[in-house]
């Protein structure tokens, strides 16, 4: 497991793997806000919390159909399936890989970037914090939406039209998490929601992961 | 350790291929599969592989046994040559890559990335990583495509060197590997259309 982890972190960071694409997209989401909604310290304020959210989440569904696409098309999924690893490890592994890709650089790059859209300081703690806890939750719906679609020629549009529905409860918590926080609410309540939403996810969607991507294989 | 395969129903998008298909293949033994394009011979060596599951019959004796080499090789294109053999040899747990790299004469070539490499290297690669799974069985659609005269001399006498050690293979190929193994002819176990129930003769 640990082979296919660095083998994956790997392919990620050498030439074409896409390590950067979503931290880029990122960026430009969270640079391109307050030139599109203009200089109003206190709009952008308010609305600092859903836009990081949202750039994140959109940055994480725009590197899915990487995940399991490329394996799929040069064969190793195939090997895969026939190693003794179990599928259920292979697709959580792929999923913590793309974690650590592309989950984790944008925890660390949210409060660098809170800073352009006039964040309110009571709420870099909690944008971090519900980015930490929400993220690995996209990464594996995301590696559930990857499997559903692996055989398919240009399955992106599809992946997003079925992925989308399920992010929702992460971002509304998540978001509503962040926003709390600046404001300096009671979060309790969507924190718990939130951390609930992601433990669920890792613990069960693997194993829904791994049952489509036999029958894909087929 | 032999693997058994009874009264075989296979199918290819849910239309079965090749049905009635029944053979075993014991240690030390090689089989090779022939049979016109699209007769199913892909489909069947997947079913042995456990990729997909048969219509009917029973594949026994190849849980955890088998190595697959399909059509294409797993290569990793901007891995080297050494990172990409390694890797495989870390998820089987078993054989070291030095042997594997020798028999297929890539030790020349270890640390360019597969990216660089010719077809037919790239294949020699891809079948060197069965060297380093350590399995008994391996299942092989097509090894010899895109090399030339010596490297399928090299594939053949890598697997005889497996025979030898007590293992099997099941290969389909068309080509003669000058391998002295058995030879299973798939075409006579195509299936037959199946009979309509409802036709209704007043349509005609």
């Amino acid at each position: 497991m640990i082979a296919l982890l660095m083998r994956d972190l790997r392919l990620a960071l050498r030439a074409g793997g896409g390590f950067g694409l979503g931290l880029a997209f990122f960026l430009i989401v969270t640079v391109m806000v307050p030139l599109s909604v203009g200089p109003q310290p206190a709009l952008l304020a308010s609305i600092a919390p859903g836009v990081l959210w949202l750039g994140a989440l959109l940055a994480c569904l725009l590197s899915l159909d990487r995940l399991l696409a490329l394996d799929w098309e040069d064969g190793s999924l195939d090997l895969l399936a026939t190693a003794p690893l179990p599928l259920e490890s292979v697709v959580s592994v792929k999923a913590l890989a793309h974690w650590i890709t592309t989950g984790l650089p944008l925890v660390l790059a949210a409060p660098v970037l809170g800073v352009l859209l006039n964040l309110p300081v009571s709420g870099f703690k909690w944008v971090v914090i519900s980015l930490l806890l929400g993220t690995p939750a996209l990464s594996v719906i995301g590696t559930f939406g990857a499997a559903l679609t692996v055989g398919l020629k240009r399955g992106g549009l599809l992946m997003s039209l079925l992925v989308m529905p399920l992010y929702l409860p992460t971002l509304i918590f998540g978001a509503e998490v962040a926003r709390r926080g600046a404001v300096g609410m009671e979060i309790q309540t969507p924190l718990l929601m939130l951390a609930g939403i992601s433990a669920a996810s890792i613990a069960l969607l693997p194993f829904a992961s791994a049952a489509v991507l036999r029958i894909n294989l087929r | 350790m032999s693997l058994r395969i009874t009264d075989l129903c296979i199918a290819r998008g849910g239309i079965p291929v090749l049905e009635g298909l029944s053979f075993e293949l014991a240690a030390g033994q090689a089989l090779i599969l022939r049979g016109p394009n699209g007769i199913g011979k892909t489909t069947l060596l997947r079913t042995v592989a456990g990729l997909q599951p048969p219509i009917s019959g029973i594949v026994e004796g190849g849980e955890d046994l088998i190595a697959y080499a399909g059509h294409s090789d797993g290569i990793k294109p901007t891995l080297t040559v050494t990172e990409n053999l390694s890797f495989w040899a870390n998820v089987f747990g078993a054989g070291s890559i030095a042997t594997a790299l020798k028999a297929f004469d890539l030790e020349t070539l270890q640390d360019r990335p597969a990216g660089a490499l010719s077809a037919g290297q790239k294949r020699r690669l891809g079948l060197s990583r069965l060297l380093v799974t350590g399995r008994p069985i391996w299942i092989l659609d097509e090894p010899t495509v895109s090399l030339d005269v010596k490297s399928v001399a090299m594939f053949a006498d890598a697997v005889r060197a497996h025979l030898g050690q007590g293992g099997s293979a099941l290969i389909a190929t068309h080509i003669d590997l000058g391998l002295d193994s058995e030879v299973l002819e798939v075409g006579p176990y195509k299936a037959k259309p199946p009979a309509i129930e409802d036709f209704d003769g007043g349509f005609l």
